[in-house]
């Protein structure tokens, strides 16, 4: 397939570009910030996004989706990390989607998928235990009781965990940390009895929780795919999450680079305008390389997706270690060549750099996917 | 099945059928086929092969028939490139003529000059060379100084130039002249072409960091440059020039995702620092290779989505000046890992064992690649100017 979006996914791209610039720009998120939002965005916003279909981008046909594809839903996402708009679409609409459309029986798919791409309902998914991204180590248990399952353990870093109607939570029914064999995906509520949440804020003031689970008891019917067979559908929801942040962060990359060319033709200093000195122009001249390998990478591993590609999970690893990479170095350029004014607070430049750090860690960093995409080429 | 498809059936019987075996070995580096008046094949195969597929057109694939070439559309010639690839083929033949003054003649030279130089290049008769740079136009190409006098049918060419690839093996020169002194820097430039053996012609090789001299300096004396062979108008090459060296600029960049020996960096990394538990000795070296091949692939991906772009019609086309910067910028980082991991094997500078010092020497040369052509702050001049226009 070319490299190259065609009319209806460019066309998708426009009207996310109109609509989040008019109705979620970044002094959204200063004003949601200082009236000390919990969800992170406004009230009307999920129900305009999932009105114009957003929710239901990648869940399929049969169960009231339009299946668009991960190409399109990449082009919103992007946007959004323009415009550093929160919302449950990477939460609900992209992790909850592909987990329940990976591992879940028909029932739930119709029931489950149907409410998602309808905006009735919002998902969270619920993964890891310690600071660092590690899916092969959890340790939270699931035992079999009463023809149902009790649930304990303790989870953190939880997009949009204190405001999900739905926690799609990964534990263990066999084995232990460090096995990809008895891992077991299942949807909680989250207000049933013994899941206790707590609102975490971090430097993007998006919504994050940790989630304690005390004895949860949930129906046979709660478990997502095939007792201790998760593995597999948890990884291929990480690599659509990764490749995601990914797009987000390109968004970002993008942003912080157009605004900082922009001052670098107005801000004046010795007389003449900053962007004149040959030590800023070769700066950007390299930022703006590297972030045309990013726009490569990532559509490249969007469109694996779509096709079923059996280079996709390395090509999510690509994407997600290329991204830190560029947003980490977009975003501190983007703050040292604004200098003075960039680390101001009424400055929207820094607000970039907020949330990229998130986006980065979320699901595996830099280091992180380096190792794995050495570990899927066999070294 | 699709016309494609027939394609692909036939050329994969054919090559089956012509590609000796012997060319599709991994080359050494240094036993590639430039054709030419004065070249040495290195075996009679590498003189088949470079025949068989000039005969088909194919060492310019998708040049027009009526000039020898293939007469390949775009999807014809990436059918011929994956099936040469599958089989490992080698480069039936290198060359300046198909890679650079070739295009240049199709774009901007006379009929006359076409019939009489483009054949001869597709047949690897005739081996071309540079005559760009001189001692005192190294990154700014425009300020060169060899003349051209203006003699009624014809130029007295004088000066020097200096990093003519292959200048001492090669047959016809490409040549950029100062045809007006008066005129601004960049108006009073000609493109002429112009036979080695002409009388006053002096190519000297120049021995490089590297131990060897692909490069020369060559020195016109009084040489006599027939009027019919300049290319485009005179005083009007800047123009074929700066063409040329974006094509250049491609040509090298190119280099960034090779792979060596048939051997991907990972592969050759894993089989000289040995696995443990699945993961190769040496975290660190580890950890840059994995770092380079995955920026290979991206470099890879968007060398892709550019030729893409330009054929969906939305490329910007300015991008070979970046594509340049990042491939070679990579190609150095490849050889710097690879010396890394061959330890003290890999600075071996002579014998049998160490393929003659392939290694350092390669290595040594690639510090070249973000300097030709244009070197890397250069390239970055180019994006900050024309790309994001930083004045």
């Amino acid at each position: 397939m070319a490299l190259v979006l065609n009319e209806e996914q460019q066309m998708l791209k426009e009207s996310a570009q109109g609509f989040l610039a008019e109705f979620a720009p970044v002094a959204e998120l200063r004003k949601q910030r200082d009236a000390g939002s919990q969800t992170g965005y406004g009230d009307k916003l999920w129900a305009q996004m999932a009105n114009m279909g957003w929710a239901a981008i990648l869940v399929p046909e049969a169960y009231g989706g339009l299946e668009f594809g991960h190409v399109g839903m990449g082009q919103i996402v992007e946007q959004s990390g323009r415009t550093l708009t929160a919302s449950p679409l990477f939460a609900t609409a992209v992790l909850g989607v592909t987990a329940i459309n990976l591992a879940g029986n028909e029932e739930q798919k119709t029931a489950l998928l149907g409410a998602i791409a309808g905006g009735e309902i919002t998902t969270a998914l619920a993964v890891d235990e310690k600071i660092h991204h590690a899916p092969s180590r959890i340790s939270m248990t699931a035992v079999k009781q009463n023809g149902g399952y009790v649930l304990n353990g303790a989870k953190r870093f939880v997009a949009d965990g204190s405001t999900a109607d739905k926690l799609i939570v990964a534990a263990r029914t066999a084995g232990e940390a460090g096995d990809t064999k008895g891992i077991s995906l299942f949807v909680v509520d989250r207000g049933a009895v013994g899941v206790e949440v707590e609102r975490t804020e971090m430097a993007d003031t998006r919504n994050y929780a940790n989630i304690t689970f005390s004895n949860v008891e949930v129906a046979e019917t709660a478990l997502l795919g095939e007792e201790g067979k998760g593995f597999k559908a948890l990884s291929g929801t990480l690599d659509a999450g990764n490749v995601y942040l990914a797009a987000e962060m390109l968004g970002i990359c993008q942003e912080s680079f157009d605004r900082t060319l922009q001052y670098l033709k107005e801000r004046k200093q010795f007389g003449v305008l900053i962007g004149s000195f040959q030590a800023l122009q070769h700066r950007a001249a390299d930022w703006w390389s590297q972030v045309e390998l990013c726009k490569s990478v990532v559509l490249k591993a969007l469109q694996a997706m779509d096709e079923g590609d059996v280079k996709a999970p390395a090509l999510a690893s690509v994407a997600k270690a290329k991204l830190c990479q560029v947003t980490e170095l977009s975003t501190n350029e983007a703050v040292q060549m604004h200098a003075g004014i960039g680390m101001t607070d009424e400055y929207e430049i820094g607000f970039f750099m907020k949330r990229a750090r998130p986006a980065q860690i979320m699901f595996g960093d830099n280091s992180y996917h380096t190792d794995r995409f050495a570990l899927l080429s066999r070294y | 099945m699709s016309d494609l498809q027939a394609f692909r059936q036939e050329t994969r019987d054919w090559l089956e059928q012509n590609c000796p075996a012997s060319m599709r070995l991994p080359t050494a580096g240094d036993d590639s086929c430039w054709g030419g008046r004065n070249f040495k094949f290195a075996s009679e195969d590498q003189k088949l092969w470079m025949e068989r597929m000039a005969a088909k057109g194919w060492t310019a694939p998708d040049w027009p028939t009526e000039y020898g070439g293939g007469g390949l559309d775009k999807g014809q010639h990436k059918v011929l490139k994956e099936e040469l690839a599958s089989i490992n083929a080698r480069s039936p033949l290198d060359s300046f003529g198909i890679w650079m003054i070739g295009p240049a003649l199709l774009k901007f030279g006379s009929e006359a000059l076409k019939q009489q130089h483009l054949p001869p290049i597709v047949r690897g008769e005739i081996r071309w060379c540079q005559g760009y740079s001189e001692p005192g136009a190294g990154s700014d190409l425009a300020g060169l100084q060899s003349k051209g006098e203006d003699m009624g049918d014809h130029f007295i060419a004088n000066g020097q130039k200096v990093w003519t690839s292959y200048g001492d093996k090669a047959d016809w020169m490409f040549c950029l002249l100062r045809t007006d002194t008066e005129a601004k820097k960049q108006m009073g430039i000609s493109l002429v072409l112009f036979d080695m053996e002409t009388p006053g012609v002096t190519p000297k090789p120049i021995k490089l960091i590297s131990g060897s001299s692909p490069f020369c300096e060559t020195f016109l004396d009084d040489v006599r440059v027939e009027k019919d062979q300049v290319v485009g108008e005179v005083n009007h090459g800047w123009t074929i020039a700066k063409y040329l060296l974006t094509h250049e600029r491609e040509m090298i960049g190119g280099m960034g995702a090779a792979v060596v020996g048939g051997e991907s960096l990972s592969q050759h990394a894993s089989q000289v620092m040995g696995l443990e538990q699945g993961r190769m000795n040496n975290p660190i070296l580890r950890a840059e290779v994995a770092t380079w091949e995955m920026d290979a692939a991206c470099f890879g991906l968007t060398a892709e989505r550019v030729t893409d772009e330009v054929k969906s019609g939305q490329g910007v086309g300015a991008t070979s000046a970046m594509l340049k910067y990042y491939g070679t910028e990579l190609n150095k980082r490849r050889f710097e890992t690879l010396l890394k991991i061959n330890g003290s094997d890999g600075i071996v500078w002579d014998g049998e064992a160490s393929n003659g010092g392939w290694l350092p020497r390669t290595w040594l040369r690639t510090k070249g690649n973000s300097i030709e052509g244009g070197t890397s702050e250069v390239q970055l001049n180019v994006i900050a100017k024309n790309i994001l226009g930083l004045g």
